[in-house]
């Protein structure tokens, strides 16, 4: 809610009154003597004495170019006010304590205060404004001694805008993208051969999958202990699909514990399609996929003790992890079961890398779907993604190149707020 | 059965005995060595010092008890460090775990350094919603969160009465073992109300953050327990992540130990293979 | 059928995909208001999600627990810890908010969860050792420099580091020499991972949006 003006009042301090004047003693003995001399005159004497002696704390000067402007890049609620300090902040260090906002709907009032900032401040954006309206500002500088509002008005009207200008670059290079990978989808459709180069820890899942069913094992799936709005969640439970397929058709179980909600409905969707896909859906066990809890270390005990139990023969993790990584990675080695691992957590390879047999770094996650799959127009996105990559280098070498010769103009359409 | 392959096929759990082993005896029977300070610690020193006396300052606390080890000590030292300096912290918690934890060591240093409740420190609780909550957060602190972690409307309280949003705080520093964290607030807050910044992290995501303190959008960083125990050395004041270094020195050894007993066992046996 | 089954599903998914992204771009309330509106829905949506979760739960353990399967009793105790944190939280928290302090369910939570976390959180010292012992090795050339910049920041990042080379200059101290390798290489190559994954989480959004990958959906495959 807007600031009230009666927020501000506990801000103001009553101005002190003029107390009679407390002299020293040194100075208390010259007016006892002046006293002594002038006689029935002593009275208005230290009267006079103490109005000169002690100064009345004045009200500040009031600030003066107040200037609306409507916030650009928004959907049209923010104003930004500005002005020109009290001439007494430089003059009188301390007069001016606050300035407030006042704000009215219309140029004769009535004025109410919105907001105050400490002194010192000559901006503030009001936020509490409505599209398309007009608003008239004045501004107060408040002090000991009272207040003194602004002579002039600014007037602004908020305006909501259709592009944010400072995500330019993005939205351009959000288009080329779009342009890139519609593209090769297109040429994918046409015939196109595609070249996509082998990625080993893919390759290495169905190796892992026919490895457990020789030895008789099940498969366990864990896709990431994120919701299903990180993107690698998406990724891996696409990745499931083909997985629930191949040991549909090799007659392996497989094991998915999930730790949220949606993405146990999903993974169970995924599992039943891939026994459809595979000609199996009497085989299809719905206890395979399973809630398990949210807690993420919860969640790793409940998985651990899948592992240490069932005795999985190939573990395959594929998705968003955090620290849970190597205690999975490290129990999974202990029950000497094949693990192919694949996050774009950068902090979790290293983990991986040392104790799974196959990791898929970053981006690798994201292509398994098509490099299973060999589906032209999901071959084609992985290639659109591709040249979008080289489009990048070629932008981070042409603006270091720009910005070591001391032009800034490129760095600066680049910046995103 | 010769001594290489002995080891290794040494049963793993004589690797857990020692590790406890050499984790366990310098906690009890101090090293006391010597701690080098960092420069993104020195910086996150000097972002706090810089400061001046009196500001108002918010603390994100985005951790919970399972990172405590690393981050309750930054977190100490930090809130000492503005009570110093008679700073007003205006804290928050974007992890459900964190409340408690952040509560106590502000009312524990609150009541040990004079500090009044509502006055010089608030507690403003958990909100869900990560990157929402930022967001409305910087926009105005009492629409975000209109009663504090105990209940109380936060317009009654004197801090609140006086800043709503970033423009009338210095700094922002951030505690953080995950997600949402750092690399959220730079995200959301920090790119936006431009506010100072500062982070302390977990280890294992302290380098992820090293971009973010090269281009200035945070401007020091801690990184796990040995940041937090520079930050000590900085501050002037132990505390447990001092204490805990000797422990993480003798453990970081081992395993350095570890790596080349394994790779000399590798070497030897493929010097005799060929 | 169709129509329910394969248009409408793909439909919205482009629609309100479509609509996010250009909310970044576009600020105007005409675009974000409905964008912010459908944010909130999906929290709603993923939160009434939980009913079901805790419905599989006791599904799953129940039957594992009324056959007698491996490890039976502790799916009792799973049970049982379930259903009493639940009455503890719904009912025995006098009036007030759950997760307020010094509730019961609060008390059970850094009483007895809290210490189980931390415990599984400090297994990691435990396996950390394990793995350097058992899998890292100098395989390769690469292999070789990863190990040595691994020793130099494990060592370097802790006081032995310091203690070790205080005699030398600054510039020749394993603590600085951690420093810039943390510093700059392995920022330049996480910058590269996080971007080529960053372009993943775009093909893959933007496969999902347009309706390339489906998976999700039901199809009837002959």
């Amino acid at each position: 809610m807007p600031f009230q003006a009666a927020r501000d009042t506990d801000l103001r301090r009553t101005p002190t009154p003029n107390r009679p004047w407390r002299p020293t003693p040194v100075l208390a003995g010259a007016l006892a003597a002046l006293c002594l001399l002038a006689g029935a005159a002593t009275a208005r004497a230290q009267d006079s004495t103490a109005v000169a002696l002690a100064p009345a704390i004045l009200a500040p000067a009031p600030p003066s170019g107040v200037a609306s402007a409507d916030v650009p890049d928004d959907k049209g609620e923010a104003l930004a006010v500005s002005w020109t300090a009290s001439p007494d902040e430089a003059a009188h260090p301390g007069r001016v304590l606050i300035y407030r906002l006042l704000r009215a709907d219309a140029e004769t009032g009535p004025f109410v205060a919105v907001d105050s900032v400490a002194a010192g401040t000559t901006r503030k954006t009001d936020e509490h404004v409505k599209d398309g309206r007009t608003y008239w500002y004045r501004v107060a500088a408040v002090g000991l001694g009272g207040e003194a509002i602004s002579a002039d008005t600014g007037v602004g009207k908020p305006t909501a805008q259709w592009l944010n200008s400072t995500r330019l670059s993005v939205f351009l290079i959000t288009i080329l993208f779009f342009v890139f990978v519609l593209g090769y989808i297109h040429f994918a459709q046409r015939g196109r051969e595609l070249f996509v180069r082998r990625i080993p820890g893919i390759d290495a899942i169905e190796e892992a999958i026919g490895r457990a069913t020789e030895m008789g094992r099940s498969v366990l799936y864990v896709p990431g202990i994120n919701d299903i709005d990180d993107i690698q969640t998406m990724a891996s439970l696409t990745i499931l699909e083909s997985v629930a397929k191949m040991t549909a058709r090799y007659e392996t179980p497989i094991i998915v514990p999930t730790n949220y909600p949606v993405v146990f409905t999903l993974a169970q969707e995924m599992v039943k399609n891939g026994f459809v896909a595979a000609g199996r859906p009497d085989a299809y066990d719905p206890n395979a996929v399973r809630y398990v809890t949210t807690e993420q270390f919860a969640y790793v005990a409940a998985v651990n003790g899948i592992m240490l139990r069932d005795k999985p023969a190939a573990n395959l993790y594929l998705g968003a992890f955090f620290a849970e990584s190597l205690l999975l990675a490290e129990t999974g080695f202990a029950t000497k079961a094949i693990q192919v691992a694949g996050t774009a957590q950068v902090a979790q390879l290293p983990f991986f890398v040392v104790a799974c047999d196959y990791t898929l770094i970053g981006e690798e996650l994201y292509a398994a779907s098509a490099y299973l799959s060999r589906e032209p127009r999901l071959l084609g996105s992985l290639k659109g993604s591709d040249l979008m990559k080289v489009l990048l280098i070629l932008i981070i070498v042409v603006g270091c190149a720009l910005e070591t010769a001391g032009i800034h103009a490129f760095t600066n359409f680049m910046n995103t707020q | 059965m010769n001594l290489g392959d002995r080891l290794e096929k040494l049963d793993r759990r004589w690797i857990f005995l020692l590790v406890g082993i050499l984790v366990l005896l310098p906690l009890l029977f101090p090293l006391k060595l010597p701690i080098a300070v960092s420069g993104p610690a020195s910086r996150f020193y000097e972002a706090v010092n810089a400061i001046p006396d009196g500001s108002i300052v918010v603390v994100s606390g985005d951790f919970d008890p399972a990172s405590g080890p690393e981050l309750m000590p930054m977190l100490t030292s930090a809130v000492r460090h503005l009570y110093t300096k008679n700073c007003k912290v205006i804290a928050l918690e974007l992890w459900p775990g964190g409340p408690p934890l952040v509560d106590g060591v502000l009312h524990s240093l609150g009541d040990a350094m004079g500090k009044k409740y509502g006055v010089d420190y608030v507690n403003l609780g958990y909100k869900s919603g990560n990157e929402v909550v930022m967001l409305a957060f910087g926009s105005s602190f009492s629409r975000t969160f209109p009663n504090d972690y105990s209940g109380t409307a936060v317009n009654k309280l004197p801090l609140m009465q006086s800043v709503d949003n970033f423009d009338g705080v210095k700094l922002l520093i951030n505690i953080s073992a995950g997600y949402p964290g750092t690399k959220e607030w730079v995200q959301q807050a920090q790119g936006r109300y431009h506010i100072r910044m500062v982070s302390g992290s977990t280890a294992v995501q302290a380098p992820e953050l090293y971009p973010y303190l090269q281009s200035g959008q945070i401007i020091g960083l801690l990184g796990g327990m040995a940041g937090a125990a520079e930050y000590e050395k900085t501050t002037g004041v132990t505390g447990p992540a001092t204490k805990g270094m000797d422990a993480q020195s003798s453990a970081h050894v081992f395993i350095m130990i570890l790596i080349l007993i394994g790779n000399v066992i590798y070497f030897s046996r493929r010097a005799a293979k060929s | 059928m169709d129509l329910f089954k394969r248009h409408l599903p793909v439909f919205l998914t482009a629609a309100i995909g479509i609509l996010t992204i250009l909310s970044f771009f576009i600020p105007h309330p005409l675009v974000a208001n409905p964008a912010q509106l459908l944010l909130d829905w999906a929290i709603v949506t993923v939160a009434s999600g939980y009913v079901l979760g805790a419905a599989n739960v006791l599904k799953v353990n129940g039957e594992d627990a009324l056959r007698q399967r491996v490890d039976w009793p502790y799916k009792i105790v799973l049970l049982l810890a379930m259903i009493a944190m639940m009455i503890v939280g719904f009912f025995l928290s006098g009036g007030t908010h759950f997760l307020d302090a010094g509730t019961k369910f609060t008390w059970a939570y850094d009483n007895l969860y809290v210490p189980m976390q931390s415990t599984m959180f400090a297994l990691l010292a435990f396996f950390i050792a394990s793995a350097a012992f058992r899998a890292f090795r100098i395989r390769t050339v690469d292999a070789g420099l990863l190990a040595i910049a691994a020793l130099i920041v494990m060592i370097g990042r802790v006081p032995v580091g310091q203690w070790i080379t205080r005699e030398l200059p600054i510039g020749l101290q394993l603590p600085t020499w951690a420093s810039w390798l943390l510093e700059w290489p392995q920022n330049a190559a996480k910058r590269g991972i996080a971007i080529g994954a960053g372009l993943g989480v775009m093909a893959t959004g933007l496969r999902i949006i347009l309706g390339i990958e489906r998976n999700y959906m039901r199809e009837e495959k002959s």
